[in-house]
């Protein structure tokens, strides 16, 4: 079995069409779709780690703030992600509690752990368990979006309780913060190429070029 | 030149061939399972036609009011965008931002360059601009919240259950019919068919691909 880059082919990324670059240093554009053609996605390591450690520090605060401030006749009352779980569980909906869980806690750590430990082995170098490791990429990228949950439950929670003065919700500053999370690891995980995880095994002519 | 159905792998670099596949019939990576073709039975009409069913629940979605809730005499309702505008008026601007990129403007974008290209492929040799909005289509994708805005409308509105009675607006089952459109699209629709029927980059076509 052979890799497109040991063969000297490189296929678009864009439109799927194998080019042979005649300077491999600077491949060009694709012929079909015009796209810009690269061996691997530039600065892959790089960009994705930056992504990765801007989204773990914005990980502390999306948990510490409030996600949203509820000002009733009583008095005033925030809530944080974990509490809203908790409230959604004590409430008797724990279906919905286990959602908001699995969407606001579970998936961006898990995200967070499955990104680091990808980059870290794709650096080290390692060989082991390609597959499965390019399976965790592929379902990575696909849950991530769902942890904008919280996002949404916020956003539309302010905009129907404003029963001034009754009752009132504005959002807090945890939400931006948990958005930020959100947002920089699915940009993390668009920068991280998964055919590094592969290049260990077939190592390729001008690959640290 | 290579031929055409070679192809790396975009997932793993394996570089190997793609069989002929039948209709409805799919081909992936015997390395790394990524699924590198797939041949809907039916590629450019049907997509065609959930994509304009798309645009009809789309514009529905964003018109008509979504939900509407009372609460001791009192009313409020919200629309798709109604979330994002209140939140920029409680100051928190860039959410407010992302949140109508998310569900407003990700989705409508997808839905109108679909609506572009499959219209466009019909004609071959199309023009190498819908090559541009093939790929524009493809980055709206991800960012097209959809199916999570409607679940977490659905949190949010078990929430507010206790305190007031909530009525759902003709926008959500609009939102409800978008939630199912557009996963139709993207099964249905193979890229590969409309690359064949696009002009190449120095503006050279061709037919060969069609047949």
């Amino acid at each position: 079995m052979l890799s497109a880059a040991q063969a000297g082919l490189l296929g678009c990324e864009t439109c799927g069409l194998l080019s042979r670059p005649a300077r491999p240093a600077h491949p060009g554009h694709c012929a079909r779709c015009g796209a810009l053609l690269e061996w691997r996605r530039p600065n892959s390591i790089q960009y994705s780690w930056a992504l990765l450690i801007a989204a773990a520090i914005c990980y502390i605060p999306a948990n510490l703030f409030p996600v949203m401030r509820t000002t009733t006749l009583v008095g005033s009352d925030a809530d944080t992600i974990m509490s809203g779980v908790i409230f959604l569980y004590s409430s008797g909906s724990w279906p919905l509690a286990l959602i908001v869980l699995i969407a606001s806690v579970m998936i961006p750590l898990g995200k967070l752990l499955a990104l680091a430990y990808l980059l870290i082995s794709v650096q080290r170098g390692s060989q082991k368990s390609t597959r499965d490791r390019t399976r965790l990429y592929r379902l990575v990228e696909i849950i991530g979006r769902w942890s904008m949950l919280d996002v949404f439950v916020a956003t539309f929670t302010v905009a129907l309780v404003q029963l001034q003065p009754l009752m009132s919700v504005a959002p807090g500053a945890g939400v931006a913060f948990f958005m930020a999370v959100v947002i920089l690891t699915m940009l993390a995980v668009q920068s991280f190429d998964p055919r590094l995880i592969w290049d260990a095994e077939r190592p390729w002519e001008g690959r640290h070029a | 030149m290579t031929p055409l159905d070679t192809v790396a792998c975009p997932a793993c670099d394996l570089l190997q061939r793609i069989p002929s596949l039948p209709p409805g019939g799919k081909a992936a990576c015997p390395r790394c399972r990524q699924t590198l073709a797939a041949r809907p039975s039916d590629p450019l009409d049907r997509p065609l036609a959930l994509t304009l069913a798309a645009g009809v629940a789309l514009i529905v979605a964003n018109t008509a009011p979504l939900m509407a809730l009372s609460a001791v005499g009192r009313q409020a309702s919200t629309s798709i965008i109604g979330g994002a505008l209140e939140m920029w008026a409680q100051g928190r601007e860039l959410t407010a931002v992302i949140v109508a990129f998310c569900v407003v403007v990700a989705p409508a974008s997808y839905i109108l360059f679909m609506l572009t290209v499959l219209l466009a492929a019909r004609r071959p040799p199309a023009r190498h601009w819908i090559a541009e909005l093939l790929r524009w289509a493809d980055f709206m994708r991800p960012w097209s919240m959809i199916e999570v805005m409607i679940l977490g409308i659905l949190v949010a509105l078990i929430k507010i259950a206790e305190l007031a009675t909530v009525e759902p607006g003709i926008g959500m089952y609009a939102v409800g019919a978008l939630v199912v459109l557009l996963p139709a699209i993207m099964i249905n629709f193979d890229p590969g068919e409309i690359w064949k029927r696009v002009e190449w980059a120095d503006g050279s076509f061709d037919a060969e691909g069609l047949r």
